[in-house]
């Protein structure tokens, strides 16, 4: 049993007031899995990314429990965590290519960040060559500086950086969103590759490209505004959605070989609603296209086939 | 990296010859015949006057041709011929200035150095916990607002005339002359003390904020959040902050030190301080055209080789600047 | 963000930074000095209208000089001269600083390389020797023309910073597209580029404003002043000239220094609080 993350609420602390971002998540991940989390800019996904391994200001810990391998992660308590940082837990964050200090040479940094956390680097070095050679940097760049790598170059030296020490889970915070199609490939393949070769347990992949989770992720879980609205393997989102946001969200996507002419592509219409003081019951209802009454009432996240979760007063209803 | 020296190093040549040619011109736009003004001013009796005259119409060769008198003037630049001086005559300024100089190293080397290191370590504090940075930025802030001389004034007033610690002019006793001796070194550090401190308090003021917010500035920046998120202890964090937080004070310092030359005019006026400063003000005040077109002239050397320094030390000290000589569209 | 959410979201900010209004706050009381000071006074800055070396008291609240003058009336002429260097010292350092900032951000190449020298050689040249042959010329000079002088020869440091920022805008995506879209370069500099630079500016203007008074401050120190008015500096000279220090005469000299301490620092003050108010990074919870 990887992750196990139950009724997680993380708000952001405004002038104006608490801004609800992650009302309410649970979910669990099992040891190899890896779970795409997808979602519109502002759903919560990387506030619940960043609040699994640093809930740092003005992000607040309301409630929650999180637990990884059996053990529970104190994610409110920044000291405490330092324990799993790096070792347990690990991110490659959004801003990868900036990730390192500019004025250190990439393997004097790797050396003072392991020797920090009590690692010896002499003898990491040997694994640290083969997952360069893995990734295809040559040995050369850590006696170079970021800035005379290419922005991917950086990119892949803090993937390999970041899983150094095989934590347990792994976030992926939109790796991709910055490549070219050929190169989001070889990343996301590469993210597979750690797993595969067991660098890591599990991963948590955040983007809002369901393509790519299509090709690599084991199952998905789609956010909106804060909450969580479905969960399942990525056949059953991908072909069978249940919640009506899901629905949209994959007829919105375009199809290799269908013509505008033939099919339109349609948005869904209308904004998500803004966190300062969320709308009360489902969330989706003002622009869901099959909301009644029920929907006013918050509705659970449940499990409505095996592994498959919803929250969705409407597929309930379809269950029962 | 060789083209990018090359440029720097024929920048810095045209200036400098800039710089020196209107240095040149300065007695000649003077209103009035220089030297005439200028002898106007000693008292000399008659034959000598014509004698000097003569002296240095010769010398400055006024009877020459403009583009000769220029040609002459850099002869005698190279020669360390700087003139002679009317207010400290019959003294060649060069030695004049020499005499000068070392009180103002005396003054302005601990000044600069001391107010940078004490300022940019406490600028550092302050950014690490809240209630230092509500205490050292105020302070800081009302520091580099203070003008040099008023400082030096206020500092005279209280320590020097109420409550009577300190000397307020002179660089040592007027009962001494300059030899070495204990009392002659006790006289000097007695003189020194205020104006040191006038100099070093604002400076401090002015190093310490300019820390404290390229602290916070790295802080803030990715890589420092990434540090943060595997699990680094704030030692190292801040350690990478400071080191990158100081390369552009390092500038600072340095051209500071450069215009080292230039002296602390106002601190120097306040105390009756010998440095170059002061010179230049009797200088000035007495239309010693010489004296001030060689005081200049030191200081634009030293403010053109300061800053040269400084552009090849950057370079080498931090990475980010070189893609920026390899012509890279900014 | 649409134009009036975003002025919106700034005066919301402007209104709650402590620091700012702390600035505003003491450069307001000076204002209000300056501009009611003469009423308060019936005295010209150097008539001789009573008992020379007399400390403060209920009739000369900022006592006398040496000679008899009113402390007060100085001071009050003196902030008003110190105001208008500042702006007018401050206001045309900052416009040649754009100028030839912008320009040399914008155009690069080989524009960029000749303004670029011509920012090093004002740099280097002794302003010193510049004003003495002025001075040596014009005998008699006002405020105006210190003020001028000051302009033209702080604007490199603005010129620098300027072009460093537009550099940095002129390679922003929404300038490239502007561009792409056949937008004239000049629609480009006034609709893309200025937005984002004014509150730099501001900036940029208030650090001028402040360094011109410490600069007047020394010059006219050291009496390469106005000779025709009355200034904070002119006071202190004169002050140290007449032996005030000897004689513990604190009202003459203490007065004109904490004013140019107080609005320096109210001026630095203000460009911290205004630098927060723009950059919502900087913004404290």
């Amino acid at each position: 049993m990887s992750l196990q993350v139950e009724n997680l609420r993380v708000y952001y602390q405004t002038l104006r007031g608490d801004v609800r971002a992650l009302d309410g998540a649970t979910f669990t991940i099992e040891d190899g899995e890896i779970m795409g989390l997808a979602g519109e800019s502002g759903c919560g996904k990387t506030t619940l990314g960043h609040s699994l391994i640093a809930l740092t200001p003005p992000m607040r810990f309301v409630e929650g429990r999180v637990t990884l391998d059996d053990e529970e992660l104190p994610v409110w308590d920044m000291e405490r965590m330092n324990d799993f940082r790096f070792k347990r837990i690990s991110i490659i964050p959004q801003y990868a290519m900036n990730a390192m200090n500019p004025t250190r040479k990439i393997g004097k940094m790797t050396s003072e960040l392991l020797e920090s956390r009590k690692v010896e680097y002499k003898s990491t070095l040997p694994e640290l060559k083969r997952r360069l050679d893995l990734v295809e940097l040559t040995h050369d760049v850590l006696s170079m500086y970021p800035i005379e790598l290419s922005g991917g170059m950086k990119q892949r030296m803090v993937m390999v950086l970041s899983t150094l020490l095989n934590p347990s889970l792994l976030i992926a915070d939109e790796v991709t969103s910055a490549l070219d199609v050929s190169t989001q490939k070889a990343v996301s393949e590469m993210l597979v590759g750690f797993r595969d070769r067991e660098f890591v347990k599990s991963l948590i992949v955040i983007t809002h490209d369901i393509s790519i989770l299509y090709q690599i992720a084991d199952s998905i879980l789609i956010m909106y505004a804060g909450q969580l609205a479905e969960k399942g393997p990525t056949d059953a989102i991908i072909h069978s959605p249940r919640h009506p946001y899901t629905k949209l969200l994959i007829s919105a996507l375009p199809k290799v070989g269908v013509k505008y002419a033939e099919r339109k592509l349609e948005g869904i219409p209308g904004n998500p609603p803004q966190l300062l003081d969320p709308p009360v019951g489902c969330r989706f209802r003002d622009r869901c296209p099959v909301a009644f009454g029920k929907c006013l009432e918050e509705p659970p996240f449940m499990e409505v086939e095996k592994d498959h979760f919803v929250a969705c007063w409407k597929e309930f209803e379809r269950n029962a | 990296m060789k083209r990018y020296f090359g440029r720097k190093v024929l920048i810095y040549f045209l200036t400098f010859f800039l710089a020196v040619t209107i240095d040149w011109m300065i007695p000649r736009f003077m209103p009035g015949n220089p030297i005439q003004t200028m002898l106007s001013r000693a008292q000399l009796h008659a034959g000598a006057y014509e004698r000097i005259y003569d002296y240095y119409a010769g010398l400055f060769g006024l009877d020459l041709p403009a583009w000769q008198q220029y040609l002459n003037f850099w002869k005698a630049l190279f020669h360390g011929d700087l003139g002679i001086s009317v207010l400290l005559f019959p003294t060649p300024v060069t030695k004049v200035i020499m005499n000068a100089l070392p009180y103002d190293l005396f003054l302005l080397v601990p000044a600069i150095l001391l107010s940078w290191f004490a300022g940019n370590w406490f600028g550092a504090f302050a950014a690490r916990s809240k209630w230092l940075d509500n205490t050292i930025s105020p302070l800081g802030y009302i520091l580099t607002a203070t003008p040099y001389m008023w400082l030096g004034i206020v500092l005279a007033w209280a320590f020097g005339i109420v409550l009577d610690i300190f000397p307020i002019s002179g660089g040592y006793s007027f009962a001494l002359r300059p030899h070495l001796s204990w009392t002659f070194i006790g006289s000097l550090l007695q003189h020194w003390f205020l104006p040191f401190a006038s100099l070093f308090l604002v400076k401090f003021g002015g190093w310490a904020i300019g820390m404290r917010n390229m602290i916070i500035y790295e802080l803030e920046a990715d890589y420092a959040h990434y540090l943060e998120a595997l699990g680094a202890p704030k030692r190292l964090v801040r350690q990478y902050a400071f080191r990158n937080a100081i390369l552009p004070q390092l500038t600072g310092l340095a051209l500071d030190l450069g215009i080292i030359v230039a002296g602390a005019l106002a601190t120097e006026i306040v105390f009756s301080y010998p440095g170059i400063g002061y010179l230049l003000l009797g200088a000035i005040q007495n239309k010693d055209y010489f004296l001030i077109q060689g005081c200049f002239l030191f200081i634009i050397l030293g403010v053109l080789l300061a800053n040269f320094i400084i552009d090849i030390a950057y370079v080498l000290v931090d990475p980010r600047t070189r893609t920026g000589m390899m012509g890279e569209a900014s | 963000m649409t134009e009036s959410k975003k002025k919106n979201e700034i005066l919301y900010f402007a209104l709650r930074n402590n620091k700012l209004k702390l600035g505003v706050a003491v450069l307001f009381v000076f204002v209000v000095l300056t501009l009611i000071g003469p009423l308060l006074t019936d005295y010209a800055p150097y008539d001789y209208v009573g008992p020379p070396y007399h400390p403060p008291s209920a009739e000369y609240w900022f006592g006398t000089t040496t000679f008899g003058q009113d402390v007060f009336t100085q001071f009050i002429l003196g902030l008003k001269a110190t105001f208008m260097v500042g702006i007018i010292g401050g206001g045309l350092a900052t416009l040649i600083g754009v100028v030839v900032g912008f320009t040399a951000g914008y155009r690069g190449g080989v524009v960029d390389e000749v303004l670029n020298m011509l920012t090093n050689i004002v740099l280097v040249i002794p302003t010193l020797a510049m004003l003495l042959i002025i001075a040596a010329y014009l005998t008699v000079r006002g405020v105006l023309a210190e003020s001028v002088f000051i302009g033209c020869t702080a604007w490199p440091w603005a010129a620098r910073a300027i072009r460093a920022q537009t550099f940095s805008l002129r390679s922003r995506d929404f300038v490239d597209l502007a561009r792409l879209s056949g937008m004239r370069s000049w629609k480009i500099i006034l609709s893309q580029i200025a937005p984002n630079m004014m509150s730099y500016l501001l900036l940029v203007f208030i650090l001028q404003f402040g360094g011109a008074i410490l600069t007047a401050a020394t010059l006219d120190f050291i009496g390469l002043g106005p000779t025709n008015a009355v200034s904070l500096g002119l006071m202190m000279n004169n002050a140290v000239l007449w032996g005030a220090l000897l004689l513990g005469m604190w009202w003459w000299f203490v007065p004109p220094g904490v004013a140019i301490m107080a609005i320096v620092g109210a001026l630095y003050v203000t460009n911290v609080g205004l630098d927060e108010v723009f950059n919502p990074k900087l913004r404290e919870m």
